[in-house]
């Protein structure tokens, strides 16, 4: 999996790309810790138009960021999931602890 | 049921195999035309299983995981995964959402996910000895297919 980040005012977009796995698992959070770290953002938007792929690793990785942004006092929201991950993030009741808007939805 | 077709597989458990399967799997069951739904659910479901072994079956080795994928007359698939690691001591707690031996680097929600994207799973284990997972789906014959 490979990610890219973008930052405006206070929020930190990271577009997740390809599988996420328990392969890629530990690389994804140390990377997006990296960010976190660097940017100290408000919000931080896991944006996964283009992960094409997830399983319950992914949960683990969206609660480990979650948990780490809500020490620092951030907040984080899941934006444009595909159906799969999204099947997945259903099944795990993620929405319960990090809002999920899909395509087209604003998020503010 | 009588077998239409079967493949077996056998890898070492390396993280790096956990695609693999999903595309060794997504590929053997194309012939049964599944939506794009039933093939993600069957690819979320194999991950699962495979990433158990890995994570659980052989924490500080490297063991080898087989894989038997089959079909069966009528649209039935079976997804038959196995190790010879750890075992799990507690069937019934080792299913429950949430649960984990795993540390925060797992979710516990394995298999849940397995249970929810299949039409059935059953574990059977043996501290010392492995672990076998089974989940079948039926892949609905849709008119076009016929």
């Amino acid at each position: 999996m490979k990610f890219t980040t973008a930052y405006s005012g206070g929020r930190l977009t990271v577009y997740l790309c390809g599988e996420l796995d328990h392969h890629g698992a530990r690389e994804a959070v140390r990377g997006i810790s990296d960010a976190i770290d660097g940017f100290l953002p408000r919000d931080l938007v896991l944006d996964m138009s283009e992960l094409t792929f997830m399983d319950s690793s992914g949960i683990a990785v969206i609660v480990k960021i979650n948990r780490k942004l809500g020490s620092c006092g951030g907040r984080m929201l899941i934006e444009n999931p595909a159906p799969q991950p999204l099947k997945v993030l259903d099944a795990a009741g993620v929405d319960r602890l990090v809002p999920i808007f899909a395509k087209g939805e604003v998020t503010t | 049921m009588k077998v239409r077709n079967y493949i077996k597989l056998e890898f070492p458990a390396l993280s790096i195999n956990e695609s693999f399967a999903r595309s060794a799997t997504a590929g053997f069951v194309a012939q049964l035309d599944p939506t794009l739904e039933e093939l993600d659910d069957i690819k979320t479901a194999v991950s699962e299983a495979v990433t158990n072994c890995i994570v659980h079956a052989y924490p500080d080795s490297v063991g080898k995981i087989s894989l038997r994928l089959c079909i069966y007359e009528g649209g039935g698939f079976e997804i038959r995964v196995r190790d010879w690691g750890k075992g799990i001591e507690n069937i019934d707690m080792a299913m429950q959402p949430m649960y984990t031996t795993g540390g925060e680097d797992r979710s516990g929600m394995g298999f849940t996910i397995m249970e929810s994207f299949m039409d059935m799973l059953s574990v059977s284990s043996a501290p010392g000895k492995g672990t076998t997972v089974v989940m079948q789906r039926v892949i609905k014959q849709r008119e076009s297919r016929r």
